[in-house]
């Protein structure tokens, strides 16, 4: 995804010199181009390029203003914040917010909570996609392809809010199925609101939510596949599953590698508004995880400077895990999500 | 798919038995090519086997039960909000079905100005928000697509976005520090840029053939000329794609509004949805109606509210999913 190497490699140059470059010898131009770069001075090259430098303008100011600037705001991280004082005037404090929150159970609640939830979601997500991708690519009509991908990508698009409200309307407490189970003299299943099956419940909504969609990925590798390498197996003599495992399978190989890489170093984002919505009806203990742990001891309970150390050592610990996720897929051969030659 | 071919077979009046009986003298691949041919499907390749009817049964079921799980619980609120009072005292609160479908809980949800004020901030923060996101993220991509000056760096400065979030405090911050807070444009501006939506754009600018670019500024046009008058018309897929995914993005946020709006008449649709049907708040004395539906139905009606804007722009999104302009991007 972040891999941009090989992209910026075949990137056509502009034409620094097209009189000198030979046509149709992108190898020799190449080269061409870039001692040609190397010749001209930044003055020639601020005016040739001036109109481009002016479009990333609006861009640049959007990511001082919305990320590099707010980056530096972790600052109050180290400080007691206060906001009538400001960054520049509130106590230094050091590395107490990380000391109070080591010491704050509540934030080792929210903790387990957010790593409970990631193991359910990687046990019970993340191979669905791949499944529902692989029965996708063995419909044979188009038709119902085409019916069943539009109506499997729907809830994608639809917002969390609207999530939960769907599955408050079938599961909830007056909901469809409690209804019905109440007209056949059962007792209501409380479906939405049992601390101890949340975590199923929270993967299930995101199964629901997200499955069908996280399939495009594996079905456009599932296309890439070279057709001929069924063929022969085919021919050959292998059968069905055969060819599912020495084919299909290492074929998607390095896109499994790479959504798990992804996965696991976002491990500590398990999901924000749909812990944040359900967090009244499931309550803090089995909901609260990092990030709504943030938001309630931040800007809820006016607690910046710790709400802030929290969000921090989450990010900072996601850097490093996706890093590290990184480095072991090299190690195991595959290309993972960027290269060394990216920087 | 084999279900189609053999009903096909079926009114042709083609026995399904009996296939390869004459192709035991030829070679192997002809045969197969007979037996697919008898159950005909130009997209099945001659080496592929059909499937036998137990795995396409368990096929079958598995396609019907996960259709069935999303189409019916739209269906259910969406029925539910069309009923009238009768069908729903009978049925318990909901119905698959209205057999007399009325508009009453549309009506009552839109008799106060609140609704309608709802739908007009969602209208406008997606509108505005998509325009201003489509040209940063145009802009933006387009200038990094080519060797330029600067261009490695600033691309390097937008990846990094990918890797990394400032957090949620910071981020509260800057807004209040800029005076954003309970404005409209609080929920607009942290939102005009993605850089998942810039990769896509640029991957996109990149495989557009340089000749046309180059020829152009032979002809003397500057790079806002080239954006403007080729590139730009030879990317309508991509712009539309990316705009849908803003647009939906816009319309469905509902966190930046609970964060940056206080204001109760600027409150977005997302946020009257959580309000007044996921935590349930009183509806009815919000709209200051006396004989209200039921407020399961109002309820239903709002959820509908929120949901229709989505259904309405899908099949246009939905069209570009299978040409392969995103997937294209995420496997460069």
């Amino acid at each position: 995804m972040i891999s941009t190497t090989s992209e910026e490699r075949q990137a056509p140059s502009r034409p620094y010199c097209v009189a000198s470059r030979p046509p149709g010898k992108p190898l020799g131009a190449r080269k061409a181009r870039k001692s040609a770069a190397g010749r001209q001075s930044l003055r020639v090259r601020w005016k040739r390029d001036r109109q481009m430098l002016l479009m990333m303008v609006p861009g640049l100011v959007f990511l001082l203003l919305f990320f590099y600037i707010p980056i530096l705001g972790n600052v109050i991280a180290f400080q007691d914040y206060q906001p009538f004082l400001g960054i520049l005037n509130s106590d230094w404090v050091g590395l107490q917010n990380f000391v109070d929150l080591y010491f704050d159970p509540d934030f080792w609640v929210a903790l387990r909570n957010t790593l409970v939830l990631a193991l359910w979601q990687l046990v019970l997500f993340f191979p669905v996609p791949l499944g529902l991708a692989l029965i996708v690519d063995s419909l044979m009509s188009t038709k119902i392809r085409r019916w069943f991908q539009s109506i499997v990508y729907l809830p994608h698009f639809l917002s969390w809010v609207l999530v939960i409200a769907l599955f408050q309307q079938v599961l909830g407490g007056a909901g469809l199925v409690n209804n019905e189970l109440r007209q056949l003299g059962l007792g209501a299943i409380p479906f939405m609101t049992n601390p101890d099956t949340f975590p199923l419940l929270a993967t299930v909504q995101l199964v629901w939510k997200d499955a069908g969609w996280a399939m495009i990925i594996f079905l456009a590798s599932l296309a890439s596949i070279d057709g001929s390498l069924y063929e022969a197996a085919a021919t050959d003599g292998a059968g069905r599953w055969r060819r599912m495992w020495h084919i299909t399978l290492p074929g998607l190989r390095s896109i499994i590698v790479l959504l798990l890489i992804l996965r696991i170093g976002d491990i500590l984002s398990v999901g924000f508004e749909q812990f944040l919505l359900q967090h009244d009806a499931v309550g803090p203990g089995a909901s609260e995880v990092l990030d709504t742990f943030t938001y309630f001891a931040g800007v809820v309970g006016g607690g910046w400077s710790m709400g802030a150390a929290a969000g921090l050592a989450k990010g900072v610990v996601g850097a490093i895990l996706i890093f590290a996720a990184n480095k072991v897929a090299h190690r195991m051969g595959e290309p993972g999500i960027f290269s060394k030659k990216v920087g | 798919m084999a279900i189609n071919a053999q009903v096909r077979n079926a009114s042709d009046g083609t026995p399904p038995s009996g296939k390869p009986s004459q192709g035991k003298q030829s070679n192997r691949k002809l045969s197969q090519r007979k037996r697919s041919g008898l159950t005909f499907n130009p997209n099945r390749p001659a080496w592929k086997e059909p499937a036998s009817p137990l795995y396409q049964c368990i096929k079958g079921v598995i396609l019907g039960l996960i259709t069935l799980s999303i189409v019916l619980p739209i269906l259910l609120v969406v029925s539910t909000s069309l009923a009238d009072d009768q069908q729903l005292v009978q049925a318990g609160g909901y119905v698959l079905w209205p057999t007399h479908p009325t508009l009453q809980s549309y009506e009552a949800i839109f008799s106060g100005s609140f609704m309608f004020r709802a739908l007009g901030v969602s209208a406008v923060v997606t509108a505005v928000g998509t325009l201003l996101a489509l040209f940063v993220t145009i802009t933006m991509a387009y200038a990094t697509s080519r060797p330029v000056l600067f261009g490695r760096p600033v691309l390097l400065l937008v990846l990094f976005t990918l890797l990394f979030a400032p957090g949620l405090i910071p981020m509260f911050l800057m807004v209040k520090q800029l005076g954003l807070l309970n404005t409209l444009w609080s929920l607009i501006l942290p939102g005009i840029f993605g850089a998942f939506n810039f990769v896509v754009m640029r991957s996109f600018f990149m495989n557009i053939p340089q000749e046309l670019v180059e020829s152009a500024r032979i002809d003397g046009a500057g790079d806002f000329k080239i954006l403007w008058k080729i590139v730009l018309p030879l990317s309508k897929a991509v712009v539309a794609v990316v705009g849908l995914f803003y647009a939906v993005g816009f319309w469905n946020a509902f966190f930046n509004a609970m964060l940056y709006i206080n204001d109760q008449t600027k409150f977005p649709v997302q946020l009257v949805l959580r309000n007044y049907v996921v935590q349930g708040g009183g509806l009815a004395d919000q709209l200051g109606i006396a004989s209200a539906p039921p407020p399961q139905s109002m309820q239903m009606a709002i959820v509908v509210v929120a949901l229709l804007p989505i259904l309405l722009v899908y099949p246009f999104l939905q069209k570009h999913f299978n040409k392969g302009v995103i997937t294209g991007a995420i496997k460069g």
